[in-house]
């Protein structure tokens, strides 16, 4: 499968890692040229070496996203630091250029589980983490963690 | 009316003085810290300090019972996603987008985010205007009314010079409504002769755009 991650910060550049060890073509686009870095941590070889692509460029250009190999694209990540490019360029890589599997990491859970009902998949790590820490202080408070 | 304004920057800071002089109720969102408290002199209770992509924000706002939302902040994605939330969550019939890198419009338009204004085409187009590299000028584009003026200036070439507006065949649903000539425009009449140097101001349906063009140009 064809994997372009949009974003190649910490969430961004593990997956990368991740995709292209299960054997996947992976490509990243970054507007950050130093980003590429991230890619090879860990990494025997540099990332192309590797078999991944990297190209520098904005997500909401359409020019980028098309060096990138959005056409071929058969999954769509879409990790940048900002939410509202999220949910901007999953909606171009959805209703523009048809790529099967599009997924949005977006931080607000608010809009995170209004896009989610509109048809977007989304992941919110933030919600995942609100969870985590309400399980983890209802079991500490059950073990008899304080009045 | 009551206006939500996003983004205050000079743009949003103007409009909003402007629609509040015209005795509408605005609410202008700016979530920089410091522009906000500067705003805020100038327009007390009426700015917001916010995310106006929060929707926890535009819900303080008001956004329910809102008639326009207008997104003027210098971010194009920010602006697609507070008019894309206005009108499909909100059920706001009425945004405005700004669209501060022309090469973004694709997106708004995608995303049916329209209207939009772009400061830079506007720019783009007046200077097309006063100097016109191709002889074909959009004046006014209605799109879903499907209907243009254009603005087509008369080479020493054209096939229409000497020849009456009466003698021309014109396709349907077009029409010759003024010439510019030396500076002036005349309302026509069906013996009025075309010029060299001519400036044609026609009203027709996008569709006799090409049609139109060949008839006056060579």
């Amino acid at each position: 499968m064809y994997v372009l991650i949009v974003g190649c910060g910490r969430v961004g550049s593990n997956v990368a890692r991740s995709m292209l060890a299960d054997g996947h073509t992976v490509s990243c686009l970054d507007q950050d040229p130093e980003s590429h870095a991230r890619l090879e941590v860990g990494l025997d070889t540099s990332w192309e070496e590797a078999g991944g692509h990297f190209t520098v460029g904005t997500a909401l250009e359409t020019q980028a996203l098309e060096e990138a190999g959005i056409a071929q694209a058969d999954a769509f990540v879409a990790a940048t630091n900002g939410d509202n490019t999220n949910i901007v360029i999953s909606q171009i890589a959805q209703r523009r250029y048809k790529v099967d599997t599009v997924i949005a990491r977006i931080l607000d859970p608010l809009r995170a589980e209004w896009y989610r009902e509109q048809g977007l998949r989304t992941i919110c790590p933030t919600r995942v983490a609100i969870e985590m820490l309400e399980d983890k202080l209802r079991d500490a408070a059950a073990t008899g963690g304080g009045e | 009316m009551y206006v939500i304004v996003a983004g205050a920057g000079k743009v949003g800071v103007n409009l909003t003085r402007e629609l509040l002089g015209q005795g509408h109720e605005v609410t202008l969102i700016e979530n920089r810290r410091q522009r906000y408290l500067g705003v805020e002199q100038l327009l007390e209770h009426n700015v917001l300090y916010g995310d106006a992509s929060e929707l926890w924000v535009l819900e303080r706002a008001g956004i329910e019972r809102a008639d326009m939302v207008i997104a003027v902040t210098g971010d194009d994605e920010d602006n697609i996603l507070i008019c894309q939330v206005a009108k499909e969550k909100y059920g706001i019939d009425r945004i405005i987008a700004r669209v501060n890198n022309p090469s973004n419009r694709a997106h708004f338009d995608l995303l049916g985010i329209k209207p939009v204004v772009s400061a830079t085409e506007l720019i783009l187009r007046l200077l097309e205007h006063e100097v016109p590299h191709h002889n074909l000028v959009h004046l006014l584009d209605l799109e879903e009314e499907e209907i243009e003026i254009i603005e087509i200036r008369l080479g020493p070439k054209s096939p229409v010079v000497g020849k009456t507006v009466g003698e021309l065949n014109t396709p349907d649903n077009t029409l010759v409504i003024a010439i510019i000539r030396d500076g002036r425009g005349v309302v026509p009449n069906a013996s009025t002769a075309f010029e060299a140097g001519d400036d044609i101001l026609a009203v027709l349906d996008p569709d006799r755009e090409e049609e139109l063009k060949s008839i006056f140009t060579a």
